[in-house]
């Protein structure tokens, strides 16, 4: 098996140290010409919703919303948290937090108070406001389990004085602050409310903001077209903006926007299309950057599925199928080493990653043994049927998913196929409503950098995302202590020891982590990616 | 002759109805959850997601959601995206770049096919016609998508004489890559057509006719051979505009170009009513217009054909 | 009865004498039964070097479609990624595809879906365009009215937006179909919305031909309406609409390829078919490698079209006499 440098597992050490791995080709970095007045130009899409952070679930306003907010935390390349907006988060038991803010102030010069964070999270998740990042604030007391409240004002957050409010949990949470640096926890100016108390229309078009940008006065958002942000100078954070903007140009096709980076259009394209997968690194006109990523795909068995419950038959099976699969062979023949084969739930980017986790040689590609599970299992009861995986058609899933069902077909012996979902809400409502007998596709983008994030919303019982209704009291005893460990390396010991767990019952089979496979124009410098699988914004210059 | 346009006009009434009727019936059979596509990999509320169905209308009977719709358009007021813009803004924003590389592929494909098409159909058989045919299969046999990328590639990055998108500050200049890509299929039928029709009409009656009254064979082809190829010629054309409109989603999309096409997609895509069925409420009313242009073309090319 | 007078445009004309040579005449044989159109067709086409080709091409296209194991010992459907974009080798002439499976052996195997798709989808919107155009056409009125709309609603739907809303929701009433289900979706989502093309062709065409001088002498000489209509007006109206059935033949083929592109064509794991292999190598093209994947099914399809071209170019010759070379 050829193993590229970029297919190699980089160790947590290696990436924290140096997250930046030009192909060789590409790297002219010592620029000269190079000036802090430039305006870059990145990919975007169209935002889906105001600018708002609790209404902006999808990455096309998420991006931008990221640059033109700061939080109380901000999160660094490497995925360690620095405080931003607060001076300090701290609490006794784990489950009352205190925080104190430092001097701050929005683009029009009003201050940043303890009021402007709690009334934009009471209003993220007041239920009526239906915002759809809503999910996010469930691990403050006084929301249900989707994170909505029935009142206006949430209950866990209290106004101490202006520069200091508390956050009361339902249960301790030790690494909650890890949790502040996403976008459903950036505050509120007053002036984006209106008179009947909701987010006003204007400032979802043009926000006043507290972040390392702002927007680059009225109409600076050219609906389906771009976004032009400016550096705020009123922000003074871990963000310092090193060029002279940044704008957000659409594009609703991967391959145009790699043509405009091939032809200087376009100084940074965060994700290359599939078609140029192969020789993006090798392509002269380019500055390629591939390291791995942050993303986690699998899919996912539904314990309801016939054979594969939580039994010892359906236990036999998922082994089977995972050791059935060359992770390897597929990253490297479909994807052209953009993959990297998991090792385990979470993200080689994740502070206490563990590429070692007991249990893990299921995770390598063992045909025999594969089909001598299969046979075990047919031994308690035959299997008749097809093992299917759904995926959703819209999304370029199809080369991998025909892929592992030939792998399987092949090495098991069995019937085994895709299965397309026309378009993602088709797939999603068979999940939600728990109407799939077979296979899906799942895939986890972290919201904040812990391992925690991995675990807990997808495999905890009844948790929000556990689209296959696993359940394990043992995981989750595991985790929930893991949740209330004050001490880092006890934390990430009960991380592996929980994913140990799941090792057993493999309740989603992991597949590979996706690289960040990105290309920046001729010229642009300073071009380093984070845990996020997003360039550093603030970063670039040319 | 107006009272005939007027007639035709108010014959897109039942065109629009109906049209806009399947459309909203197709979208409301399709499988799917919209507004827990919205919420992503996230759960969502109960009371959340009946909220914003009522907001949408999402929950009320079909045949209603219909006539809800009709009421709104009637007063110009199509609703609102999934994403909180009035769909108006959006078709507003994405119609005229799409009917401007229509109609730059129908002018692309009109003429190159017509000049082709006659020199091949007066020719035939011959190395002209040969050559013509063979590319016109290339054309058909090779998928569009595999053309745009190809023509961008080598146009576009490698040569760099046209930009390799579009983009969102489009121009006519921009244009002339997408739309002959657009235009190239439609350019195999409209030469094959004419090639036929002329081939056909050069052994008519009346082109004998003419030849024996002595007129040279540049008036025959001009006066008495292309007008009349021309019909179905411009019957397909006619037709074919729309198509360009609604086939637009992938040159739409290889190059970038923020038009209906695109939208539409997306739109279908999200299970958004609203923008879907206003965007193709607008397609049938160009369609409308071009085959009434048509009628009358024919009116024109063949004075034997009356209308009243 | 129709009135026979002469119109504006319509010059009558009498043929030059070598054109109806006197001896043929004279010779009338009273007692042979007229011979019928498609009889005479028939006898033309025979001659026409363009059908003898076509009809040479189409039957090799017809023996793979029927047997294409006699070509290849490959399993089409047999894919190993160990064998992704090999070179050629024994057993397998044309090397491998992407994802392992033999080049050769899949466009074989795939000609079958992919005629069955062009061949029915158009012969679906050949008949009812034809039928729906020419009543349109000839009776006009409300006939006119209420076929146009229909078909002005119809074609105003965008096709590919359609068949994408189409299959999905006929993947959800009837999930599991085995290859004639899953290729006859396919025809019924683009033919339900592209058959009025042919609708308009043929009504324009009829709109003329109906207004020829022949078509009064056949109703001089007592032809009643339908007679005039099947006998000689359709017939005589054809020509344009049989080009544009061929070659919509061919967009229909690689139209699936567009919808397997976004998932909905055929189901790549139990039909082999072209579309869904042009649609897989297209990444290949656009990164400019291993060219040849794709361009092994596009020459089949394009060669499968051609045939039908030209037998449609001799079938049209062939009853239409003016379309013969003097």
């Amino acid at each position: 098996m050829r193993l590229s440098r970029r297919t190699r597992l980089a160790s947590v050490a290696l990436v924290a140290a140096a997250s930046l791995t030009l192909t060789a080709c590409g790297g002219d970095s010592g620029d000269d010409s190079s000036s802090s007045d430039q305006v870059i130009t990145v990919d975007g899409s169209e935002p889906q919703n105001p600018l708002v952070p609790s209404s902006t679930n999808e990455t096309g306003g998420g991006n931008v919303i990221d640059e033109l907010y700061a939080g109380l935390v901000a999160y660094k390349a490497d995925g360690s948290t620095v405080n931003e907006v607060a001076d300090s988060i701290e609490s006794e038991d784990n489950k009352t937090w205190t925080v104190k803010l430092k001097d701050w102030e929005f683009s029009d010069g009003s201050k940043v108070t303890a009021d402007s964070f709690v009334k934009a999270w009471s209003y993220g998740a007041f239920i009526d406001n239906a915002q759809l990042n809503a999910y996010f604030y469930y691990p403050i007391a006084g929301t249900n389990d989707e994170g909505n409240s029935e009142t206006p004002e949430l209950s866990g957050l209290k106004v101490v004085d202006d520069k200091t409010f508390t956050i009361t949990l339902k249960q301790a949470e030790a690494d909650f602050p890890a949790r502040l640096g996403y976008s459903a926890f950036f505050p509120l100016p007053d002036a984006a409310f209106g008179s009947d108390g909701k987010v006003t229309k204007e400032f979802g078009e043009n926000p006043i903001t507290n972040g390392p940008y702002k927007m680059d006065g009225e109409g600076a958002w050219e609906h389906d077209t771009q976004i032009r942000l400016v550096p705020n100078e009123n922000y003074d954070g871990e963000r310092k903006p090193e060029n002279g903007g940044l704008t957000f140009k659409f594009y609703t096709d991967l391959d145009a926007a790699y043509t405009d980076v091939q032809a200087g259009n376009l100084d940074v394209l965060k994700s290359v299309p599939d078609s140029a997968l192969t020789t993006f690194e090798s392509d002269e006109n380019v500055q390629a950057i591939s390291e791995p990523g942050s993303v986690f795909q699998s899919f996912t068995i539904p314990q309801s599925m016939p054979g594969f419950g939580s039994d010892e038959e359906g236990k036999l099976r998922r082994q089977a199928i995972s050791l059935a699969i060359n992770r390897e062979e597929i990253t490297d023949k479909i994807f052209n080493g953009t993959r990297t084969p998991a090792k385990d739930f979470s993200s080689p980017l994740m502070p206490g990653f563990n590429e070692k986790i007991e249990g893990s040689e299921i995770l390598s590609f063992d045909p025999a043994k594969a089909k001598q599970l299969w046979a075990q299992a047919d031994e308690i009861k035959k299997f008749s049927g097809k093992f299917q995986i759904g995926y959703n058609g819209d999304g370029g899933h199809q080369a991998w998913v025909d892929a592992v069902s030939n792998q399987l077909k092949n090495n098991l012996g069995i019937q085994a196929s895709g299965k397309s979902y026309p378009t993602f809400d088709e797939l999603r409502k068979d999940v939600t409503d728990r109407t799939i007998r077979i296979a899906f596709r799942t895939g986890w983008q972290p919201d904040y950098p812990s391992i925690y994030n991995y675990l807990a919303p997808v495999y905890g019982t009844g948790a929000g995302s556990n689209d296959g209704d696993y359940s394990n009291k043992q995981f989750d005893d595991l985790i929930n202590q893991a949740a209330g460990a004050q001490d880092e390396d006890e934390r990430y010991k009960l991380y592996s020891d929980a994913q140990a767990v799941l090792m057993q019952d493999l309740p989603a089979i992991p597949t590979w982590y996706t690289n960040i496979a990105a290309a920046a124009a001729k010229g642009v410098n300073n071009v380093e990616f984070n845990w996020q699988n997003l360039p550093e914004y603030h970063k670039l210059t040319k | 002759m107006w009272w005939y346009v007027g007639k035709r006009l108010l014959q897109t009434i039942p065109v629009i109805l109906g049209a806009t009727f399947i459309i909203y019936a197709l979208v409301f059979l399709r499988p799917g959850d919209p507004i827990a596509g919205l919420f992503g990999e996230k759960p969502v509320n109960e009371g959340v997601k009946a909220q914003i169905e009522a907001q949408y209308n999402l929950d009320k009977p079909f045949l209603v959601q219909w006539l809800l719709f009709l009421k709104g358009a009637v007063t110009g007021d199509f609703g609102n995206s999934y994403t909180g813009r009035p769909v108006m803004e959006l078709v507003q924003q994405a119609f005229p770049v799409t009917i401007t590389l229509a109609l730059m592929a129908l002018a692309i494909e009109m003429v190159l096919g017509i000049v082709a098409g006659t020199i091949a159909g007066l020719r035939r058989g011959g190395l002209f016609d040969s050559t013509m045919l063979v590319t016109s299969l290339v054309v058909i046999a090779v998928p569009i998508f595999v053309f745009g990328f190809v023509l961008q590639l080598i146009f576009g990055v490698k040569l760099g004489w046209v930009s390799p998108t579009v983009g969102g500050d489009w121009s006519v200049s921009k244009l002339i890559l997408p739309a002959f890509v657009l235009g190239l299929v439609s350019f195999a039928y409209v030469l094959r057509l004419t090639r036929t029709s002329v081939a056909e009409n050069l052994s008519t009656d009346h082109v004998r006719t003419a030849r024996a009254k002595g007129l040279s064979e540049r008036q025959v082809v001009k006066n008495h051979v292309l007008r009349n190829s021309l019909i179905p010629v411009v019957t397909f054309l006619g037709v074919d505009l729309g198509a360009l409109m609604a086939g637009a989603v992938v040159t739409e999309s290889i190059f970038n170009i923020p038009g209906v096409g695109n939208l539409a997609y997306n739109a279908i895509k999200r299970g958004e009513n609203p923008t879907v069925v206003s965007v193709v409420t607008i397609m049938v009313l160009v369609y409308v217009l071009a085959s009434l242009l048509v009628d009358l073309l024919y009116a024109w090319l063949d004075p034997r054909i009356r209308y009243a | 009865m129709p009135e026979i007078a002469t119109r504006p445009g319509q010059q009558r004309f009498v043929a030059p004498l070598d054109e109806t040579p006197l001896q043929d005449v004279d010779s009338v044989d009273l007692s042979a039964a007229p011979e019928s159109q498609w009889k005479e067709a028939w006898k033309r086409m025979r001659k026409s070097p363009l059908f003898w080709i076509s009809g040479t091409l189409l039957l090799v296209v017809a023996i793979v479609v029927a047997f294409p194991g006699l070509f290849t010992n490959a399993d089409p459907s047999y894919e190993n990624l160990s064998d992704s974009l090999a070179p050629a080798r024994e057993g397998h002439p044309l090397g491998f595809t992407q994802q392992g499976g033999d080049v050769w052996a899949r466009t074989l195997y795939g000609a079958r879906a992919s005629v069955a798709v062009g061949v029915f989808a158009t012969l679906f919107v050949t008949i009812v365009g034809v039928i729906t155009g020419a009543m349109a056409g000839f009776f006009g009125g409300w006939v006119d009215s209420v076929i146009s709309r229909l078909s002005d609603i119809f074609f105003s739907i965008p096709l590919l937006l359609a068949a994408i809303v189409v299959i999905s929701i006929i993947n959800n009433v009837w999930p599991e179909r085995q290859f004639w289900g899953s290729v006859f979706v396919v025809v019924g989502a683009l033919a339900l919305f592209a058959w009025p093309q042919i609708t308009r062709q043929m009504r324009g065409a009829v709109l003329t031909v109906k207004n020829l001088e022949f078509v009064d002498a056949a109703t001089a000489i007592g032809a009643s309406r339908w007679k005039n209509l099947v006998r000689h007006i359709v017939p005589n109206a054809m020509a344009p609409v049989i080009v544009t059935a061929t070659i919509t033949l061919g967009v229909f083929i690689v139209a699936e390829a567009t919808l397997s592109f976004l998932g909905l064509g055929l189901p790549r794991s139990s039909v082999v078919s072209w579309g869904n292999d042009i649609a897989a190598a297209q990444v290949l093209v656009r990164s400019g490698q291993h060219l040849e994947v794709m361009f092994v099914p596009a020459t089949a399809l394009a060669i499968t079209v051609l045939a039908f071209i030209l037998l449609g170019d001799a079938v049209r010759e062939a009853f239409d006499p003016k379309a013969r070379k003097k």
